[in-house]
């Protein structure tokens, strides 16, 4: 029983933060029909830049910096790789997002000399408590927590701000949004900076748990955010949120599966074998649109 | 007030708008009218600062706004209410009126209040998701939200598009009524009578090309206008 509910949090935990990279792809899809494959590496960077700056500075300084940084490269990323493709073909966009997924990745390699890193300690995350008789992380604990609050605000932002109205309005017709006076490249730089920050916050807390930072670590987290989108509907934020924590849930409870039946290492495989079912079944998704294409 | 020199406009290869000229003065009804493909649609476009026009001029009060972005237009009060009225279908209806308003920094309310009363239909389904109205609530909806912006000159793009008789009348009702109320109107229209009988000066566009120009009544009775526009 304790072993079920210990599995369990972590999974939830685990699902918590592939939510908070998952609502970065999402959105960004939603007001831009791309799929940012740079979004993991970000994610990546995040972690680095975590890294760097707990050597010298204090952790109350290096948590909102890694923030602050994590944004401004993602808003730089955009305007420097999107912005200037706007009116070109989705494909090209796409293209250039890879170009610069692998540029994130060897900067990093160039920068670290392609060494796992270890992520610094914070005690307030690392400290255990005992839950139902198991030591628990206090990361495992607070990331629900968090993501659930975090997920309010951001719909809150959506649904009841200006900029959040522009932002719906910006998604679904960018030309009659100009008319309205929206300057829409302002509200795609909000939209990445949101993204973004959810993810450095997300980095925070998945480095706690896995604290060997690679070059090539955000891929695998990316992608399963990146499916977790998928799966909730792409576009969708609540739809990311439950998508990511089914993922979460179901990889976590996989692993735990007793030794004997040998199918731990198949995790990531299911991961995928979910998002085709689901995906034969329901195209867009669980809460997806039905055109996803802009009209 | 609104002064277009020369304009030609070219999409790609193609030529849409091949150097017109025209004003519109302040206080005006003026209409633009042609066929499917004359270019009308692109005008305005361009007026707004969706397209960059390949040469020639917008003049609004004194000022060059070639090529401006639609924000810096939208803010100078001039505001395009596009073809197939393109309101946001997710938003509410009050929601499309506020984001009408985006670029204004001051109370809303009084504006709203205002749009309801030329529109009292709107008023009802003021929390209704505007995707759900009727053609003709959202072209009243599309045209309200235009007013938000509190518009020198209102730019509309074929209002009667795909609406029945009686709802074209009120439409071009209404226009008259937001004309006396002081705001200039730039109307395009393939329904030359209505369009013609409510404007001050018509243009006649063929191609990319003004070929006719008079008082609304006066092209009303030209026989050329007549027979290509009017179907009499
Ligand atoms: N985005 C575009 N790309 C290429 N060509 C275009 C584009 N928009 C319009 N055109 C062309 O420009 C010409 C003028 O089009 P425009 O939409 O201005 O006509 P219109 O007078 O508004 O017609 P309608 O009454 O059918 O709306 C047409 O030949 C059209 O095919
Ligand atoms: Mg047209």
């Amino acid at each position: 029983m304790e072993y079920i509910i210990s599995v369990l949090l972590s999974g939830i935990s685990v699902g918590g933060q592939y939510a908070l990279i998952a609502i970065g792809y999402t959105m960004v899809y939603g007001i831009l029909r791309l799929i940012n494959f740079a979004h993991g590496d970000v994610f990546m960077v995040a972690g680095l830049i975590g890294i760097y700056l707990s050597a010298t500075l204090p952790l109350y300084i290096t948590i909102p910096l890694v923030i602050i940084m994590t944004v401004i490269l993602a808003f730089v990323i955009e305007r420097v790789a999107y912005k200037p493709l706007r009116s070109a073909p989705r494909m090209s966009v796409m293209i250039s997002a890879i170009g610069v997924s692998y540029l994130l990745q060897n900067v990093a390699t160039y920068v670290t000399g392609g060494q796992p890193m270890t992520y610094p300690t914070i005690p307030g995350l690392s400290a255990t408590v005992n839950i139902a008789g198991t030591p628990t992380k206090w990361v495992v604990i607070l990331t629900p927590i968090l993501v659930i609050i975090l997920v309010i605000l951001l719909t809150q932002l959506i649904n009841h701000t200006k900029v959040g109205m522009a932002m719906r309005a910006v998604s679904k017709d960018f030309e009659t949004s100009q008319l309205m006076g929206i300057k829409i490249n302002r509200v795609i730089s909000a939209t990445f900076i949101i993204g973004s920050a959810l993810a450095a916050i997300g980095s925070i807390l998945y480095f706690t748990n896995y604290t060997a930072v690679t070059p090539t670590i955000g891929a695998l987290p990316g992608l399963k955010a990146f499916v977790a989108a998928v799966f909730g509907g792409i576009g969708s934020i609540p739809g990311a949120v439950i998508g990511a924590f089914i993922i979460g849930i179901c990889e976590t409870i996989i692993k735990a599966l007793p030794s004997a039946w040998d199918v731990s290492v198949f995790s990531d495989a299911f991961t995928f074998a979910l998002l085709i079912i689901i995906l034969v079944f329901k195209p867009t998704g669980l809460f997806g649109e039905k055109a996803t294409d802009k009209v | 007030m609104l002064k277009i020199n020369d304009l030609k406009v070219n999409y790609g290869g193609i030529e849409a708008v091949k150097g017109i000229s025209f004003e519109v003065n302040e206080g005006s009804i003026v209409t633009l009218i042609g066929a499917n493909g004359a270019g009308k649609s692109t005008t305005l476009r361009t007026i707004a600062g969706l397209v960059k026009p390949r040469s020639g001029s917008v003049e609004f009060l004194g000022e060059d706004i070639t090529g401006m972005a639609p924000n810096d237009i939208v803010a100078r009060g001039i505001t395009l209410v596009p073809e197939g009225r393109k309101i946001f279908a997710d938003l509410t209806v009050l929601e499309n009126l506020k984001i009408g308003a985006y670029m204004r920094k001051d109370n809303l309310n009084d504006d709203i209040e205002w749009v309801y009363s030329l529109f009292p239909r709107l008023k009802e389904r003021s929390w209704q998701a505007g995707g759900t109205l009727s053609g003709g609530e959202q072209q009243m909806l599309a045209v309200g939200r235009a007013l938000m912006s509190r518009p020198k000159v209102l730019m509309m793009d074929e209002p009667s598009l795909g609406l029945a008789p009686l709802i074209v009348r009120d439409i071009f009702t209404i226009i008259k009524e937001i004309n006396k109320q002081g705001v200039t109107v730039l109307l395009i229209e393939q329904n030359a009578n209505m369009a013609l009988k409510t404007a001050d000066t018509g243009y006649v566009l063929e191609t990319g090309r003004i070929t006719l120009t008079g008082a609304g009544e006066e092209l009303l009775s030209n026989e050329a206008v007549k027979a290509a526009y009017l179907g009499t």
